[in-house]
């Protein structure tokens, strides 16, 4: 007998599916663990079971691969690729998560010192205590110091400062605040083409518009007002724009902005009563001569009144990048400026609802704004470690640059900064056909082949946006130098290869 | 300058915390600055908050996360071997051998969502459980949103609603609200430990015609604030109901492990509905959650939770994976969570000690529990039922009825005003019953027991002290 249920779903039939859930998760996309980042999963799942069962390394169902391990340079994941902790980091964190610890002579005095004070700040003196939304205050207020440090003495309000999981929490709570209306009214939000799809993927799922402005790829990705212009104008006629997204330096593009650019994109924003996010995660990884990393916030401020007192921000910040790699501690923050105080009330209310940001990673990024200092035991080791990492990163930009820029059809922009590469591919017309065939977009068609033949992954311009008849590829600049030098060669031979076979 | 007619109205309609952690941390905040207070400190025991009210951490899992965190302590002799080698194995799971990479899959480490699933397998007598359908997250909360996030459509009369429970987890409410869901309270029963009683869920069913749209069923067991456990014949029923009802199961069985009272066994849902065999089996959708803050671990700070999900539609379930893309969860708490579901086992150097640090924390919760019980049904117009499970209890209050106008005048609900004046006094902050869902006629308080017997102590002190003062203010 079957009987109807109350909301009316026959009996037995899925109440959950995918025409019943919420609609815009379907539209959510993340091309950084999409579909390649899965197919070498599962390549790698292989490679590990047949090398155990036969003894045979590089073969995968009978099929022999040319390669023994899949390198994934998909993700900007420092660790993952073998870069080094900072010491005085894990010191500080080891002693936080077992205080018995500090009865041991072989942790420096001046890590113990921290620690004492960051689980001071702690319920209970232990990480695991439940902390104020808002995270930490003592730790807000050392994030609102780095600030001002920073930027040169510009007053930072540690009531402004949010610590969240990550800065990828603190920007979509501020998309979740921003996004309204119906129709024509819905909000819009600026990013770039390229952009960091986690933009792309909260727009969908927030069902806000997307306002897509292009970089210039012919002048190494700058940022164009009157392309902001463009954008705005056209979106103007179907949503209302209410948010503009900047990512300095760039992902996955690494340009670093310059002040010029930075001055115009504010005054942009003035004009158009638009609220600037400034996604500031890669700001120690700046390379390039010339290059120079400028908050928004310390421009906008060192423009006057005028601006500083009116033109509303969020500036993010976290622990995963830089020269510290500590993605998977989730420690971010954010800055807001001249946010109307009715609307901070809900900004700190929404970050409630979440209870708090992960205590460990507010730890980090406590150390992260505040390192040891030159009359402090640890402070050459934790220079000399800073100095290299970021050294490497300068290197590898540099080679990276060099060697794709001699291969015939791969056109390289100089990675000023971040730690990527997104170089452009000239792909045979007959490549193009193929990929449509097999229902694959061009550059997803290219980095499969590419990841079965060579074992490498990347993820396919498409992922980022760009422009129409265009084809890219993100790559990550870090796996360990030989290494990368080796993925590079192995890149060129793979595109001669490629080009030849599809001419 | 956006105003706040600019906001999201789902933000806006987000209800406005009652603001007792705020205060209390005002307030330490003064006696630091060395104010003019009589106390020293605010005992804040308003959430489930075991290391805050003064519990220690389990000492393998700390030393385990410290060797992940600086693993040259790999080589310290000084630290258990098991220690060690549980960190090394661990560390061998993360990406390039450290914690600071991502997660390797959005859903969490590998090694880690089998952990939990033969954790779950043995658990639950043998039914099996596959790690492809353990989603790993930062915190149980995060874990809950995810879900509703999905279920999560439509708007004024086509909203999606879910039954809650009333009482309901304090921080429970506000969640609905942020993710555009209708709460469809159904009332446990407080004269009979706050029992499920099934008629109260089809009452709540019936109340959500041409209001919304009910498409799920969240339980908490054990209750949270209750402490009740339910019984395999309640569970049974509940699952008939959601079956019969077309209602997707969600279960958050975060006290599983601090089970008291006598003759009281935790059964978990999954377990049940297998046991029930066809059609329930493979039909019933349900999704399991649990975490890190319990009463053993009590590592709330760290956020770790995970869910099981269990008959979820597989383009769902992947949609479900797709969501935590671009966010992997925390490392340090997975580990965290791996030991939890896979402690030292007899013969491990650690196992002795660890043992015992989870027996005196069970034997703390149960005195205290019982403790705090009896004493507060010996305060005047305070009733509580007994806790068999979980972090709290949750009194009734009878308070007079000057109070209450004084409180209607003040513009404050009543148990807010006895939170505020308690915190204000005696530097205790206990959570008002309104967060849980309660209201004027039936207020109530919830507090967290498990702290050291001499804090109990401490707080019980005080409780009678302002409490009694309270009833001579306002004579009845």
């Amino acid at each position: 007998m079957s009987r109807e249920a109350t909301n009316g779903v026959p009996c037995g039939a899925r109440v959950l599916t995918l025409d019943t859930m919420n609609p815009n998760v379907r539209r959510v996309e993340y091309a950084v663990r999409g579909p390649i980042v899965q197919r070498a999963v599962q390549i790698e799942k292989e490679l590990r079971e047949v090398t155990f069962k036969t003894r045979r390394p590089g073969t995968t169902r009978g099929v022999k691969k040319p390669f023994t391990e899949v390198i994934k340079a998909n993700i900007g994941d420092a660790h993952a690729m073998g870069q080094r902790p900072i010491t005085f980091f894990r010191q500080v964190l080891a002693l936080c998560s077992y205080p018995e610890l500090l009865e041991d002579n072989k942790f420096p005095e001046d890590a113990k010192k921290r620690a004492r004070r960051i689980l001071d700040a702690c319920g209970g003196h232990s990480l695991g205590a439940y902390s104020a939304s808002q995270g930490i205050e003592c730790i807000r207020q050392d994030v609102a110091r780095y600030i001002e440090r920073r930027d040169g003495g510009i007053s930072s309000n540690p009531d402004n400062i949010y610590l969240s999981t990550g800065a990828s929490d603190a920007i979509v709570t501020i998309l979740k605040m921003l996004v309204c209306g119906e129709g024509r009214d819905r909000t819009g939000v600026m990013i770039s083409i390229p952009q960091y799809p986690l933009y792309s993927a909260a727009l969908a799922d927030l069902g806000a518009v997307q306002i897509s402005y292009y970089l210039e790829e012919e002048s190494c990705w700058s940022l164009n007002v009157t392309e902001l212009r463009r954008a705005l104008n056209e979106a103007k006629q179907h949503c209302k724009p209410r948010v503009l997204c900047i990512i300095n330096p760039g992902n996955p593009t690494g340009q670093v902005q310059s002040r010029q650019c930075i001055e115009d994109v504010i005054r942009f924003a003035k004009e158009e009563h638009l609220f600037l996010m400034a996604d500031e995660v890669y700001q120690d990884n700046v390379y390039a001569d010339g290059c120079k990393f400028h908050s928004f916030k310390k421009v906008l401020f060192e423009m006057g009144p005028e601006f500083s007192s009116k033109v509303e921000m969020a500036s993010f910040h976290s622990t995963s990048k830089c020269y510290m790699g500590e993605c998977g501690f989730r420690g971010g923050y954010m800055e807001v400026i001249n946010m109307d105080p009715q609307v901070k009330a809900q900004l700190t209310k929404l970050v409630s609802v979440r209870l708090c940001p992960p205590v460990p990673g507010q730890a980090l990024l406590d150390l992260v704004v505040n390192p040891p200092q030159p009359d402090e035991p640890s402070y050459s080791t934790f220079m000399k470690e800073r100095k290299a990492v970021l050294a490497d990163l300068a290197e590898k930009a540099r080679l990276t640059e060099e060697i794709f820029n001699t291969v015939p059809g791969i056109t390289c922009n100089p990675v000023q900064g971040a730690m990527y590469t997104f170089p452009r591919i000239a792909l045979p017309q007959k490549a193009i056909d193929k990929a449509k065939e097999q229902g694959l977009v061009p550059d997803m068609f290219y980095c499969m082949r590419l990841l079965e033949e060579e074992g490498i992954c990347l993820v396919p311009g498409s992922g980022f946006g760009q422009k129409e008849g265009t084809f890219h590829f993100r790559m990550t600049i870090l796996p360990p130098t030989e290494k990368l030098k080796v993925v590079l060669q192995k890149i060129r031979d793979f595109h001669l290869k490629f080009t030849q076979e599809f001419s | 300058m956006s105003s706040v007619q600019d906001v999201n109205p789902r933000v806006r309609r987000i209800r406005t915390p009652v603001g007792l952690q705020s205060l209390a941390a005002r307030i330490t905040e003064q006696l630091s600055q060395g104010g003019q207070k009589p106390f020293q400190k605010v005992t804040d025991v308003s959430s489930g908050d075991p290391h805050r009210a003064g519990m220690p951490p389990l000492s393998f899992v700390r030393q385990v996360l410290a060797v992940c965190l600086y693993p040259e302590l790999l080589g310290e002799d000084s630290l258990p071997l098991d220690v060690r080698q549980r960190a090394q194995k661990l560390l061998e799971a993360c990406n390039g051998g450290s914690i600071g990479s991502y997660s390797p899959s959005s859903c969490g480490i590998p090694q880690i969502q089998k952990s939990v699933a033969e954790f779950i397998t043995r658990r639950d007598a043998g039914i099996p459980s596959d790690p492809e359908n353990i989603v790993l997250c930062s915190g149980s909360q995060k874990v809950l949103s995810l879900v509703l996030h999905l279920l999560s459509r439509g708007e004024g009369l086509t909203q999606t609603g879910v039954l809650i429970p009333l009482p309901c987890p304090h921080t429970l409410p506000m969640l609905l609200d942020e993710e555009g869901l209708t709460p469809l309270p159904y009332r446990l029963l407080e004269d009979q430990g706050w029992a499920l009683e099934p008629d109260q869920l089809h009452g709540a069913l019936r109340a959500a015609r041409g209001r919304c749209e009910p498409r799920a069923i969240y339980i908490s067991n054990p209750g949270n604030p209750t402490g009740h456990v339910q019984d395999r014949k309640t569970i049974r029923e509940v699952i008939r109901f959601a079956s019969s009802e077309g209602l997707v199961l969600l279960v958050e069985e975060v006290f599983q492990d601090s089970v008291f009272g006598r003759d009281k066994t935790f059964l978990s849902y999954k377990k049940v509905l297998f046991e029930m065999g066809e059609p329930y089996s493979d039909t019933v959708e349900l999704v399991s959650l649990h975490s890190i803050s319990t009463a053993r671990m009590g590592e709330c700070g760290l956020r770790g939770g995970y869910m099981e999900v269990v008959n979820i539609d597989p383009d769902v379930q992947q949609a479900l994976k797709n969501m935590q893309a671009p966010s992997s969860p925390p490392i340090l708490p997975q580990l965290a969570l791996e030991v939890m579901v896979n402690p030292p086992a007899p013969g491990d150097p650690s196992e002795k000690e660890y043992t015992q640090e989870i027996l005196r924390m069970d034997d703390i919760l149960a005195q205290n529990a019982r403790r705090a019980c009896e004493f507060l049904n010996d305060l005047p117009g305070v009733s509580c039922q007994p806790a068999m499970a979980g972090l709290f209890l949750y009194p009734r209050l009878n308070l007079p009825a000057q109070m209450l106008e004084e409180a209607e005048a003040l513009g404050v609900e009543a148990d807010v005003l006895f939170c505020q004046r308690f915190l204000e006094e005696e530097r205790v902050c206990f959570g008002p019953g309104c967060e849980n869902g309660h209201d004027r006629n039936d207020l109530h308080v919830r507090f967290c027991v498990l702290m050291p017997p001499a804090a109990l102590e401490e707080v019980l002190t005080r409780l009678r002290s302002f409490h009694l003062r309270l009833l001579d203010q306002f004579p009845h």
